[in-house]
Protein backbone atom coordinates (compact mmCIF):
# COMPACT_ATOMS: atom_id res chain seq x y z
CA UNK A 1 0.00 0.00 0.00
CA UNK A 2 2.93 2.22 0.64
CA UNK A 3 4.17 1.53 -2.46
CA UNK A 4 1.13 2.46 -4.58
CA UNK A 5 0.77 5.61 -2.30
CA UNK A 6 4.40 6.83 -2.88
CA UNK A 7 3.66 6.04 -6.78
CA UNK A 8 0.78 8.63 -6.41
CA UNK A 9 3.24 11.00 -4.92
CA UNK A 10 5.56 10.82 -7.70
CA UNK A 11 2.60 10.97 -10.12
CA UNK A 12 1.67 13.97 -8.37
CA UNK A 13 5.03 15.72 -8.45
CA UNK A 14 5.62 15.05 -11.84
CA UNK A 15 2.51 16.37 -13.09
CA UNK A 16 2.66 19.87 -10.79
CA UNK A 17 6.50 19.97 -12.76
CA UNK A 18 4.48 19.94 -16.08
CA UNK A 19 2.41 22.75 -14.83
CA UNK A 20 5.05 24.56 -14.04
CA UNK A 21 6.93 23.91 -17.11
CA UNK A 22 4.25 25.42 -19.14
CA UNK A 23 4.54 22.03 -20.89
CA UNK A 24 0.68 20.60 -19.93
CA UNK A 25 0.24 23.68 -22.41
CA UNK A 26 -0.15 21.72 -26.24
CA UNK A 27 0.53 25.17 -27.79
CA UNK A 28 4.14 25.66 -25.53
CA UNK A 29 5.08 22.37 -26.75
CA UNK A 30 4.06 23.10 -30.64
CA UNK A 31 5.83 26.08 -30.02
CA UNK A 32 9.21 24.01 -29.21
CA UNK A 33 8.63 21.67 -32.19
CA UNK A 34 8.18 24.80 -34.91
CA UNK A 35 12.13 25.20 -34.76
CA UNK A 36 11.75 26.97 -38.59
CA UNK A 37 8.89 29.38 -37.46
CA UNK A 38 9.09 31.45 -34.45
CA UNK A 39 10.91 28.67 -32.11
CA UNK A 40 10.10 28.69 -28.01
CA UNK A 41 13.16 26.40 -26.63
CA UNK A 42 11.87 26.14 -23.19
CA UNK A 43 11.45 22.30 -23.40
CA UNK A 44 15.37 22.61 -23.66
CA UNK A 45 15.24 24.27 -20.25
CA UNK A 46 12.82 21.50 -18.54
CA UNK A 47 14.43 18.45 -20.38
CA UNK A 48 18.01 20.65 -18.91
CA UNK A 49 16.58 20.86 -15.37
CA UNK A 50 14.91 17.58 -15.13
CA UNK A 51 18.16 15.96 -15.94
CA UNK A 52 20.48 17.83 -14.34
CA UNK A 53 18.50 16.49 -11.03
CA UNK A 54 18.01 13.41 -12.63
CA UNK A 55 21.89 12.60 -13.65
CA UNK A 56 22.45 12.55 -9.39
CA UNK A 57 19.54 10.25 -8.84
CA UNK A 58 20.90 7.89 -11.41
CA UNK A 59 24.67 8.01 -9.76
CA UNK A 60 22.67 7.31 -6.74
CA UNK A 61 20.40 4.54 -7.82
CA UNK A 62 23.32 2.84 -9.03
CA UNK A 63 25.06 2.24 -6.07
CA UNK A 64 22.73 0.81 -4.02
CA UNK A 65 20.85 -2.30 -4.14
CA UNK A 66 17.69 -1.99 -2.67
CA UNK A 67 14.86 1.09 -2.84
CA UNK A 68 13.79 2.95 0.59
CA UNK A 69 11.02 1.06 0.73
CA UNK A 70 13.10 -2.30 0.21
CA UNK A 71 12.03 -3.14 -3.45
CA UNK A 72 14.89 -3.83 -6.31
CA UNK A 73 15.88 -0.83 -8.20
CA UNK A 74 14.67 -1.83 -11.83
CA UNK A 75 17.10 0.26 -14.40
CA UNK A 76 16.35 -1.26 -18.24
CA UNK A 77 19.22 -2.96 -19.57
CA UNK A 78 18.47 -2.89 -22.86
CA UNK A 79 21.30 -1.49 -24.65
CA UNK A 80 19.61 -2.78 -28.71
CA UNK A 81 19.35 0.14 -31.12
CA UNK A 82 17.07 -1.32 -33.87
CA UNK A 83 13.72 -0.55 -36.18
CA UNK A 84 11.52 -1.19 -33.25
CA UNK A 85 13.28 1.80 -31.65
CA UNK A 86 13.91 4.37 -33.74
CA UNK A 87 10.59 3.56 -36.24
CA UNK A 88 8.58 3.79 -32.81
CA UNK A 89 9.97 6.69 -32.13
CA UNK A 90 9.93 8.08 -35.06
CA UNK A 91 5.69 7.58 -34.87
CA UNK A 92 5.24 9.04 -31.61
CA UNK A 93 7.36 11.85 -32.73
CA UNK A 94 5.30 12.39 -35.81
CA UNK A 95 1.74 12.38 -33.14
CA UNK A 96 3.68 15.06 -30.43
CA UNK A 97 3.93 16.99 -33.70
CA UNK A 98 0.36 16.85 -34.50
CA UNK A 99 -1.00 17.39 -31.55
CA UNK A 100 1.22 18.81 -29.04
CA UNK A 101 0.65 16.53 -26.58
CA UNK A 102 3.25 13.45 -24.79
CA UNK A 103 1.61 10.89 -23.14
CA UNK A 104 2.28 12.92 -19.21
CA UNK A 105 0.78 16.06 -20.89
CA UNK A 106 -2.20 14.38 -22.16
CA UNK A 107 -2.95 12.87 -18.36
CA UNK A 108 -2.24 16.04 -16.72
CA UNK A 109 -4.88 18.13 -19.36
CA UNK A 110 -7.37 15.81 -17.94
CA UNK A 111 -7.19 16.91 -14.64
CA UNK A 112 -7.67 20.78 -15.98
CA UNK A 113 -10.83 19.06 -17.57
CA UNK A 114 -9.73 19.62 -21.06
CA UNK A 115 -12.07 17.28 -23.28
CA UNK A 116 -9.77 17.50 -25.78
CA UNK A 117 -6.81 15.90 -23.89
CA UNK A 118 -9.70 12.88 -22.75
CA UNK A 119 -10.42 12.28 -26.69
CA UNK A 120 -6.38 12.55 -27.14
CA UNK A 121 -5.81 9.87 -24.32
CA UNK A 122 -8.37 7.45 -25.35
CA UNK A 123 -6.84 7.49 -28.88
CA UNK A 124 -3.71 7.11 -27.00
CA UNK A 125 -4.86 3.86 -24.81
CA UNK A 126 -6.71 2.32 -28.50
CA UNK A 127 -3.38 2.73 -30.13
CA UNK A 128 -1.10 1.41 -26.98
CA UNK A 129 -3.85 -1.75 -27.31
CA UNK A 130 -3.21 -1.94 -30.96
CA UNK A 131 0.88 -2.54 -30.16
CA UNK A 132 -0.41 -5.42 -27.89
CA UNK A 133 -2.89 -6.61 -30.50
CA UNK A 134 0.03 -6.71 -33.19
CA UNK A 135 3.01 -7.41 -30.58
CA UNK A 136 1.62 -10.28 -28.71
CA UNK A 137 1.56 -12.92 -31.72
CA UNK A 138 5.35 -12.57 -32.20
CA UNK A 139 6.15 -12.14 -28.07
CA UNK A 140 4.77 -15.46 -27.24
CA UNK B 1 18.43 31.19 -39.33
CA UNK B 2 16.79 30.21 -36.25
CA UNK B 3 14.49 32.57 -34.82
CA UNK B 4 13.62 32.78 -31.45
CA UNK B 5 9.87 33.36 -29.71
CA UNK B 6 11.09 35.60 -27.14
CA UNK B 7 7.92 36.67 -25.78
CA UNK B 8 6.51 33.32 -24.71
CA UNK B 9 10.30 31.94 -24.15
CA UNK B 10 9.93 31.41 -20.43
CA UNK B 11 13.40 29.65 -19.28
CA UNK B 12 13.16 30.50 -15.76
CA UNK B 13 9.82 28.86 -15.36
CA UNK B 14 11.01 26.12 -17.63
CA UNK B 15 14.35 25.03 -15.64
CA UNK B 16 12.28 25.45 -12.63
CA UNK B 17 9.77 22.93 -13.34
CA UNK B 18 12.46 20.85 -15.21
CA UNK B 19 13.84 20.63 -11.91
CA UNK B 20 11.14 19.17 -10.00
CA UNK B 21 10.01 17.00 -13.07
CA UNK B 22 13.54 15.54 -12.07
CA UNK B 23 12.51 15.60 -8.11
CA UNK B 24 9.41 13.48 -9.48
CA UNK B 25 11.38 10.94 -11.37
CA UNK B 26 14.46 10.31 -8.54
CA UNK B 27 11.44 10.22 -5.69
CA UNK B 28 10.20 7.23 -8.09
CA UNK B 29 13.76 5.93 -8.53
CA UNK B 30 14.94 5.98 -4.99
CA UNK B 31 11.53 5.01 -3.14
CA UNK B 32 9.73 2.89 -5.80
CA UNK B 33 12.69 1.60 -7.96
CA UNK B 34 11.61 2.37 -10.80
CA UNK B 35 11.99 4.37 -13.90
CA UNK B 36 9.12 7.78 -13.79
CA UNK B 37 8.33 6.62 -18.08
CA UNK B 38 5.08 7.59 -18.18
CA UNK B 39 4.29 5.47 -21.59
CA UNK B 40 5.53 2.67 -19.88
CA UNK B 41 3.50 2.62 -16.64
CA UNK B 42 0.30 3.45 -18.51
CA UNK B 43 1.59 0.90 -20.97
CA UNK B 44 1.82 -2.14 -18.62
CA UNK B 45 -1.78 -1.70 -17.84
CA UNK B 46 -2.51 -3.44 -20.77
CA UNK B 47 0.01 -6.53 -19.99
CA UNK B 48 -0.72 -7.04 -16.86
CA UNK B 49 0.79 -8.87 -14.08
CA UNK B 50 -0.25 -9.95 -10.74
CA UNK B 51 0.49 -7.01 -8.07
CA UNK B 52 1.42 -4.62 -11.22
CA UNK B 53 -1.24 -2.70 -11.49
CA UNK B 54 -2.31 -0.59 -8.49
CA UNK B 55 0.74 1.41 -8.45
CA UNK B 56 0.36 2.04 -12.18
CA UNK B 57 -2.93 3.53 -11.20
CA UNK B 58 -1.42 5.45 -8.83
CA UNK B 59 0.80 7.18 -10.62
CA UNK B 60 -1.63 8.16 -13.21
CA UNK B 61 -3.76 9.32 -10.71
CA UNK B 62 -1.27 11.07 -9.21
CA UNK B 63 -0.85 13.05 -12.85
CA UNK B 64 -4.44 13.78 -13.27
CA UNK B 65 -5.03 15.02 -9.71
CA UNK B 66 -1.68 17.34 -10.16
CA UNK B 67 -3.85 20.41 -11.23
CA UNK B 68 -6.51 20.31 -8.70
CA UNK B 69 -3.37 20.10 -6.14
CA UNK B 70 -2.11 22.92 -7.86
CA UNK B 71 -5.44 24.90 -8.02
CA UNK B 72 -4.87 25.37 -4.12
CA UNK B 73 -1.97 27.52 -4.77
CA UNK B 74 -2.17 29.27 -8.12
CA UNK B 75 -4.73 29.71 -11.09
CA UNK B 76 -3.65 26.22 -13.86
CA UNK B 77 -1.91 28.57 -16.61
CA UNK B 78 -3.49 28.75 -20.15
CA UNK B 79 -4.13 25.59 -22.00
CA UNK B 80 -4.12 26.03 -25.57
CA UNK B 81 -5.11 23.28 -27.96
CA UNK B 82 -5.01 24.02 -31.67
CA UNK B 83 -5.56 20.62 -32.80
CA UNK B 84 -9.37 19.52 -33.84
CA UNK B 85 -10.62 16.76 -32.85
CA UNK B 86 -10.29 14.46 -35.60
CA UNK B 87 -6.45 15.54 -35.63
CA UNK B 88 -6.04 14.09 -31.66
CA UNK B 89 -7.14 10.96 -32.55
CA UNK B 90 -4.59 10.13 -34.98
CA UNK B 91 -2.48 11.53 -32.93
CA UNK B 92 -3.24 9.94 -29.73
CA UNK B 93 -3.06 6.76 -31.65
CA UNK B 94 0.36 7.57 -32.86
CA UNK B 95 1.72 8.27 -29.73
CA UNK B 96 0.37 5.05 -28.51
CA UNK B 97 1.60 2.47 -30.87
CA UNK B 98 4.92 4.92 -31.23
CA UNK B 99 5.97 5.05 -27.68
CA UNK B 100 4.70 1.03 -27.32
CA UNK B 101 7.19 0.51 -30.28
CA UNK B 102 9.83 2.48 -28.97
CA UNK B 103 9.60 1.50 -25.50
CA UNK B 104 9.46 5.09 -24.07
CA UNK B 105 8.29 8.86 -24.67
CA UNK B 106 9.42 12.36 -23.32
CA UNK B 107 10.28 11.21 -19.46
CA UNK B 108 11.73 7.24 -20.28
CA UNK B 109 13.87 7.97 -22.86
CA UNK B 110 13.80 11.66 -22.97
CA UNK B 111 14.00 12.57 -19.20
CA UNK B 112 15.12 8.76 -17.84
CA UNK B 113 17.19 7.74 -19.92
CA UNK B 114 18.85 11.09 -20.79
CA UNK B 115 19.67 11.10 -16.63
CA UNK B 116 21.45 7.78 -16.93
CA UNK B 117 23.56 8.63 -20.10
CA UNK B 118 22.02 6.03 -22.37
CA UNK B 119 22.90 5.89 -26.26
CA UNK B 120 19.66 4.23 -26.79
CA UNK B 121 17.37 6.71 -25.22
CA UNK B 122 19.33 9.68 -27.07
CA UNK B 123 18.47 7.63 -30.54
CA UNK B 124 14.70 7.53 -29.51
CA UNK B 125 15.09 10.83 -28.07
CA UNK B 126 17.06 12.35 -31.55
CA UNK B 127 14.27 10.46 -33.33
CA UNK B 128 11.08 11.69 -31.68
CA UNK B 129 12.48 15.20 -31.95
CA UNK B 130 13.37 14.85 -35.28
CA UNK B 131 10.11 13.79 -36.78
CA UNK B 132 8.32 16.27 -34.25
CA UNK B 133 9.86 19.06 -35.75
CA UNK B 134 9.39 17.70 -39.03
CA UNK B 135 5.36 17.04 -38.47
CA UNK B 136 4.95 20.95 -36.93
CA UNK B 137 6.68 22.22 -40.07
CA UNK B 138 4.60 19.72 -42.48
CA UNK B 139 1.51 21.17 -40.49
CA UNK B 140 2.56 24.90 -39.75
CA UNK B 141 4.38 26.06 -43.04
CA UNK B 142 4.39 23.19 -45.94
CA UNK B 143 0.53 23.51 -46.00
CA UNK B 144 0.74 27.33 -45.25
CA UNK B 145 -1.36 26.46 -42.83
Amino acid sequence: MNYAFFSFLAGLVFGIGLIIAGMANPAKVVGFLDITGEWDPSLMFVMGGAILIGFFAFRLASAKSKSLLGFGIKIPDNKRIDMRLVGGSLLFGMGWGLGGFCPGPGLVAIGAGEVKAVVFVIAMIAGMLLFEVIDRPKLR
Amino acid sequence: MINIAWESFTPYSALFGGAVIGIATTMFLLINGRIAGISGILGGLFRPMPGDILWRVAFILGLIVAPTVWLAIAPMPATQIDASYGTLVLAGILVGVGTRFGSGCTSGHGVCGLSRLSIRSLIATLSFMASGFMMVFVVKHAFGG
